[in-house]
């Protein structure tokens, strides 16, 4: 049961060949025997997703459910649910139970859908290894010793563990490709605004963006539908159609203009990870598309741009969490000043202060121009690479991460090496592009992301090639050893 | 002793009137019970995001054009970084780089006659922090917080140094205070803090054009307080300078119930805000159309109320400027004259005697006892001569203490003026009579003394008939009379 699809389980739910009940009890179990060596899910709502399933399982029975009704998904625990505790994965919000749902739970909820649980991710999403998690790290499925990559680890490894079909995810950096490559599973962060970011806890404004992981684009198509759309709450939603990406999954491929940059397979790229991903594109140009060779010259400057935007945002965002409201706060503080400065002392992990600081440092008199000001003006060169580039080809591809998932604890003393991570994937959160990340390889038993870049609101399009993709390859379909 | 010369600019929080606060849609009615008016938003929850209120930003736009500036088509919002417990987000909403109201002008008047251009510098939109609430002393106590003010949209004026003493300062206070109430977009109730000012002051020798260095007295919300503070801190700093002392460049308080002012923060202690776009919110465009749309609807200004008010009802441009600069009054006025028909006695009254009564009880007109239509009423009687203008007193007083209206008490007190002139006659008649002494006297007097000699009669004459006699018809029958006597 738990090897099927989204897809296929909406039909089996729809055929009443399986109840809601059923589905949301098999995965239930799963977790709780499972999820111990994993980790990856922080919070279980078996309760709830029981009472969830019986009533999807009444509208199934109505006829006239939405498609999504009765299929059960993880949140990761960035997303506001109601009732329930959303921790972001901090000491500071282990305490805290939003008084309402994001927009994202709230359009999934709508759909019928069943949540059993929250999962664990990198505090405050900041980290590509989920190792900055106050719940501890998450274990990548595939290799005991290897982080799920970050920051939703805990999204990518329970989909690539089977313990759910499908999970939300939040992508700033990379956060969605570059676990969903690390752990096999197909990813899309969509474009900035095309998901609401209300209820979704905030990292960096500007870059946040909220996504589907799942097993196939297939999948993803459908998470992708049921949560994006505008929503008035967020002011940055795009008030755009929301197209029914099911439905152009089968479009031919042939005459497809796909843009292979040349930095993006440059030195620090592994050489099993870029065998992997030519092959991929290999397998695309025998389908009819077609490989153009393009330059995107200001990747380079991609992560030291996103090194200070990033952490400025973050360092103003994070700052509601004082101790005063809610969440964590220090014991016995003597004066104000003692307040503050130990519950955030206290409350945040290291990685998260060490942000906060340098987003401090940047914005600070005498260096924002030479810091946030060069920054921004870093962040149109991008873009322009990108608008260029989308002149000349329909997508851009490439791997999502230089190498497949490495060890614990080996990049922990060196952040740059750590923030290297996101070489691939950062650019298009400057640029605010959709991007996506499908399996297309293994190396050394460890799976590798292909990564595709879309133009704006060109999802549908991205889904498509994907699905393309994985109706001619089986890398989707592998599972870790002793999962099936 | 060398002479000093006061150099002034004010920075200017007003609160606007809108149902809602800028980001959320909680209400912003002041004086409900503490945080029952802070939503999710108010209370930076995680997770949650700022929505621009549009009215706040029609209300911005339409104080631009009250003012004559330059409206930004497109305007941005910054967040301003400090940590304070009124302050959740642990950053202020504002707008510095791109502010929504450019360069503009207001005249005000002095008292001399003279008027003066006051330039502003700008005005930005921003939200209002809460209020931290402390009983008790520091070590013992307990502070609360009260969020229901998070979020309340203001706009912040900044003028620039323009004005040279504590009158100028207040007159262009009070002219500010007149505009955003004409044009509706505050309701000016200066104890509830709908309109705070910053001052910040300079001194220097007269005749240099360097400014000194300035302080900056936070957070004034009266008028009164304001002029003693500027006072008082011109006083200061020239005492501190002819000492040998300099000026620190400082942020101050004055606490108007102790008259005390005190150094808050030094310029060393200042925060450095970290200043930068917000990215939860879009840049504010507007449409050409969108301003002349609210340029078309934009009320009535002071300086025009005021002219018209010349115009039409043939007011002095004294007591129409008075009218005219307090919106609330204009408004009482225009109704007490509709209602009787005469403007000068509307204006009389409501100048006079109404506004002493309201200063005296510390009542804002809004809150007036007597309404408008009352007063209007009142008015009609002293017109048509049914009671004299110190019978209205009573009836006035009556009104006050909720006896009805002009006409009731005017009744029930039997107050009426007998302005018939047979019955009136025959009053004076008998006077004349009973106090042939007086009318001898009288006559005997030299014609220039005469008129001293008819105080005596009236007495007696308003005496006989109760003090309802029409005073301006007696005086002429009375003067009749006698002449045929002599």
């Amino acid at each position: 049961m738990h090897n099927l699809t989204i897809a296929e389980l909406i039909k089996r739910l729809r055929s009443r060949e399986l109840s809601s009940i059923e589905l949301t009890q098999h995965f239930l179990d799963r977790i709780i025997g499972l999820n111990p060596t994993y980790n990856a899910v922080i919070t279980i709502t078996s309760e709830n997703a029981l009472k969830a399933a019986a009533a999807a399982d009444k509208r199934l029975a109505a006829g006239n459910a939405p498609m999504l009704c009765g299929v059960p998904l993880l949140h990761k625990d960035i997303f506001c649910t109601r009732d329930v505790r959303t921790s972001c994965g901090s000491k500071m919000l282990d305490n805290f139970i939003p008084p309402y749902n994001a927009t994202v739970v709230e359009n999934f909820e709508r759909d019928g859908v069943v949540v059993l649980g929250k999962t664990n991710m990198d505090e405050f999403a900041m980290g590509s290894s989920n190792e900055t998690s106050f719940y501890g790290p998450v274990v990548n499925p595939w290799a005991a010793d290897c982080v799920p990559g970050g920051s939703s680890g805990g999204s990518a490894a329970a989909i690539a563990a089977r313990l759910a079909p499908g999970a939300t995810a939040t992508d700033t950096g990379g956060s969605i490709r570059q676990p969903a490559a690390l752990c096999g599973v197909t990813g899309l962060k969509p474009t900035y605004g095309r998901v609401s970011r209300w209820g979704m806890i905030a990292f960096a404004s500007s870059l946040d963006q909220g996504g589907p992981m799942a097993r196939t684009a297939e999948d993803c198509a459908l998470l992708l539908h049921s949560m994006a759309g505008f929503d008035e709450k967020d002011s940055t939603c795009i008030d755009q159609e929301v197209p029914d990406y099911s439905a152009t999954l089968g479009n031919s491929i042939s005459g497809l203009r796909i843009g292979v940059p040349k930095e993006y397979f440059s030195k620090g790229l592994n050489a099993g990870t870029e065998q992997a991903v030519r092959g991929a594109l290999a397998a695309l140009e025998a389908q009819g598309a077609e490989l153009v060779e393009i330059s995107l010259p200001n990747t380079g400057l991609s992560v030291p741009a996103y090194y200070v935007i990033a952490p400025a945002e973050a360092s103003a965002n994070l700052s509601r969490f004082d101790g005063v409201r809610y969440g964590y706060r220090c014991e016995d503080p003597k004066d104000l000043q003692d307040l503050y400065s130990r519950t955030r002392a206290e409350g945040f992990g290291e990685e998260v202060q060490r942000r906060i600081l340098i987003g401090t440092y940047c914005l600070s008199a005498g260096y924002y121009e030479a810091y946030y000001g060069k920054a921004q003006q870093v962040r149109q060169l991008i873009k322009q690479d990108f608008n260029s580039a989308f002149k000349e080809v329909d997508v851009i591809m490439g791997p999502t991460c230089p190498s497949p998932a490495f060890k614990f604890g080996s990049k922990g003393d060196d952040p740059v090496a750590m923030y290297l991570e996101d070489i691939y994937t950062i650019a298009t959160n400057l640029a605010g592009l959709p991007g996506m990340s499908v399996p297309c390889g293994m190396v050394d038993n460890k799976p590798v992301g292909l990564q595709i870049i879309g133009n704006y609101f060109d999802e549908a399009r991205m889904l498509n090639i994907a699905h393309q993709y994985q109706q001619i390859t089986d890398w989707h379909n592998a599972a870790p050893e002793g999962i099936i | 002793m060398s002479s000093w010369e006061t150099v002034i600019g004010l920075e200017v929080h007003v609160q606007l009137a809108t149902k809602t606060k800028i980001f959320s849609g909680s209400s912003t009615t002041f004086g409900a019970e503490p945080n029952t008016q802070a939503c999710a938003i108010d209370l930076a929850m995680p997770g949650t995001l700022p929505v621009l209120n549009k009215q706040a930003v029609h209300y911005a736009v339409m104080f631009g054009l009250a003012i004559d500036a330059e409206i930004a088509k497109e305007s941005a919002f910054e967040r301003k970084n400090y940590f304070y417990p009124d302050l959740p987000k642990g950053y202020q909403t504002t707008q510095l780089e791109k502010p929504i109201v450019g360069r503009g002008n207001v005249e005000i008047q002095l008292s001399d006659g003279r008027t003066k251009n006051v330039r502003i510098h700008h005005a930005h939109l921003e939200e209002d922090a809460g209020k931290s609430l402390h009983e008790g002393d520091f070590r013992h106590g307990v502070s609360g917080i009260d969020l229901n003010r998070a979020g309340t949209p203001l706009i912040e004026i900044v003028s620039e140094p323009d004005m040279s003493n504590a009158e100028e300062a207040i007159s262009f206070a009070k002219k500010l205070h007149s505009i955003v109430t004409s044009i509706g977009i505050c309701d000016g109730e200066m104890s509830q803090g709908s309109m705070r000012f910053d001052v910040n002051v300079s001194v220097r020798p007269t005749g240099v054009t360097e400014l000194g260095t300035r302080t900056e007295t936070k957070n004034l919300n009266s008028f009164k307080f304001m002029e003693e503070c500027i006072v008082k801190e011109v006083e200061r700093q020239i005492d501190l300078i002819e000492d040998g002392g300099t000026v620190l460049q400082e942020t101050r308080l004055y606490n108007g119930d102790t008259k005390v002012a005190r150094s808050m923060r030094s310029k060393e202690e200042a925060n450095d805000y970290r200043y930068f776009p917000c990215p939860d919110l879009l840049p504010v465009i507007l449409t050409d159309e969108t301003i002349e749309e609210l340029r078309r609807n934009l009320p009535e200004l002071p300086d025009a109320r005021q002219a018209r008010f010349v115009e039409q009802y043939g007011l002095s441009d004294y007591d129409a400027g008075i009218l005219a600069n307090d919106s609330a009054m204009a408004a009482y006025f225009e109704v007490a004259t509709e209602e009787s028909g005469s403007a000068k006695l509307a204006a009389n009254w409501t100048i006079g005697e109404l506004a002493a009564r309201l200063n005296n009880e510390d009542l804002s007109i809004t809150r007036s006892p007597v309404t408008a239509e009352q007063l209007g009423g009142l008015m009609t009687r002293i017109a048509d001569n049914s009671i004299s203008g110190k019978m209205a007193k009573e009836v006035f007083e009556g009104i006050w203490d909720g006896e009805g209206s002009a006409d009731d008490i005017i009744e029930t007190r039997g107050l009426k003026q007998v302005s018939d002139s047979g019955v009136l006659e025959q009053i004076v008649a008998d006077v004349l009579a009973v106090n042939q002494a007086m009318v001898d006297e009288y006559i005997n007097t030299d014609e220039a003394k005469r008129k001293k000699k008819l105080g005596g009669f009236m007495g007696q004459i308003m005496k006989a008939s109760n003090g309802q006699a029409n005073p301006q018809q007696v005086n002429q029958i009375l003067a009749k009379k006698l002449n045929e006597l002599l």
